[in-house]
């Protein structure tokens, strides 16, 4: 019980120091990222995928403008699409606004977070930290498990 | 007069109307109709190319004569389709059990200048043991597209690198070498397995 009410504690304090240390934002800090994972690479020279959920759980829409990572020099959001030939292409795939109460789906074969100019190998089994960029100028950092080269989602 | 020139103004519209529509239909569903983009592929048996697998073999479309086949296409530094393509594959080969080693399932590359023998060595021992990467001259690697009727692309990239459209669809045949069907990449593996099933039980009753 007193254990309880010690963690209650000290997530109060946790709580309002993070409130008093965000600056004044409209929307970004309501952002939830869910369910991130990656594929090991193989080297340094192809470009890493990963891929999570972006839920807006806010009263404002959001606006995802731009990755960052100490892994990658390049990351950026590409969109993957197969046409009425069945030829699939890739392209950047530009800003997402995500409206209140909805999520963007990052996931194989859609929009992914696409690593370009990798600065180490992504190792089965570590994480990197990865920063979404909103338009505010909120930022949201996630730890980002690295799976297999054949792992399909999130859980392998 | 009036009346009279309204009527024949009617009727050469309506004339010319025709003639459109008529022009329409011929060049889209008429005689005239380009030949359609999505052509069946050739069986294997008509296909002519020549290329090297991933440990070194000469390979060609006859050595898939004999056994159902799944065939795609894709490249080595695609970080999204391919990986998801080859561990969507893996994933039905596992539920296939021991069938799975009575398929060829070929990845062939449409990027050999950095998907050499050795690259696709290494790229394909992370997923099924069954799946064989093919490389090859790029001579070769298109006469290869043309009879599976799939198409690539290089396409620069910022950064001054490339990717490559291409074909992202599964070509399954059966033991003759006709295509039995093309499984979408991501097609979720309900659909997908019961589709090979169908080609391994052709050969069956073919060999019967």
């Amino acid at each position: 019980m007193v254990k309880k009410l010690r963690y209650t504690n000290a997530l109060a304090v946790l709580l309002t120091v993070a409130g008093l240390s965000a600056p004044a934002l409209a929307g970004s800090e309501d952002v939830v990222v869910e369910n991130a994972w990656s594929r090991a690479s193989i080297g340094v020279n192809r470009p890493g995928a990963a891929y999570m959920t972006v839920r807006n759980t806010g009263e404002d829409a959001v606006t995802l403008t731009g990755l960052a990572t100490p892994l990658a020099m390049m990351p950026e959001i590409h969109e993957s699409k197969t046409n009425s030939d069945g030829v699939s292409s890739m392209a950047p795939a530009g800003e997402i606004t995500i409206e209140p109460g909805q999520s963007v789906a990052l996931e194989p074969g859609g929009l992914h977070a696409m690593l370009m100019k990798l600065q180490e190998p992504m190792t089965e089994g570590e994480n990197f930290p990865l920063t979404l960029t909103f338009s505010d100028g909120g930022k949201v950092t996630v730890e980002v498990p690295i799976l297999g080269i054949a792992a399909r989602g999130p859980k392998g | 007069m009036q009346r009279r020139q309204l009527l024949l103004y009617g009727a050469a519209g309506a004339g010319v109307l025709g003639l459109t529509l008529f022009v329409g239909w011929w060049r889209v569903d008429g005689p005239g109709a380009p030949e359609p983009k999505g052509q069946r592929p050739l069986p294997l048996s008509a296909m002519e190319f020549r290329l090297t697998d991933h440990e070194e073999n000469e390979v060609g479309p006859g050595n898939l004569i004999g056994r159902p086949t799944m065939v795609f296409f894709g490249f080595t530094y695609c970080p999204d389709v391919c990986p998801t393509t080859l561990s969507d594959i893996s994933g039905w080969l596992e539920e296939l059990g021991d069938e799975a080693s009575e398929m060829n399932v070929v990845f062939i590359t449409v990027d050999p200048e950095r998907d050499t023998v050795e690259a696709m060595a290494e790229y394909v021992g992370y997923f099924h043991p069954v799946i064989r990467g093919w490389t090859g001259p790029e001579d070769q690697i298109a006469r290869a597209a043309e009879g599976f009727r799939a198409s690539f692309e290089r396409v620069p990239t910022e950064g001054g690198g490339y990717t490559m459209n291409h074909t992202a669809g599964v070509f399954l045949f059966d033991a003759e070498g006709e295509l039995v069907t093309m499984i979408d990449y991501h097609e979720p593996r309900e659909f997908a397995v019961p589709k090979i099933r169908r080609a391994l039980t052709e050969d069956v009753e073919g060999a019967t």
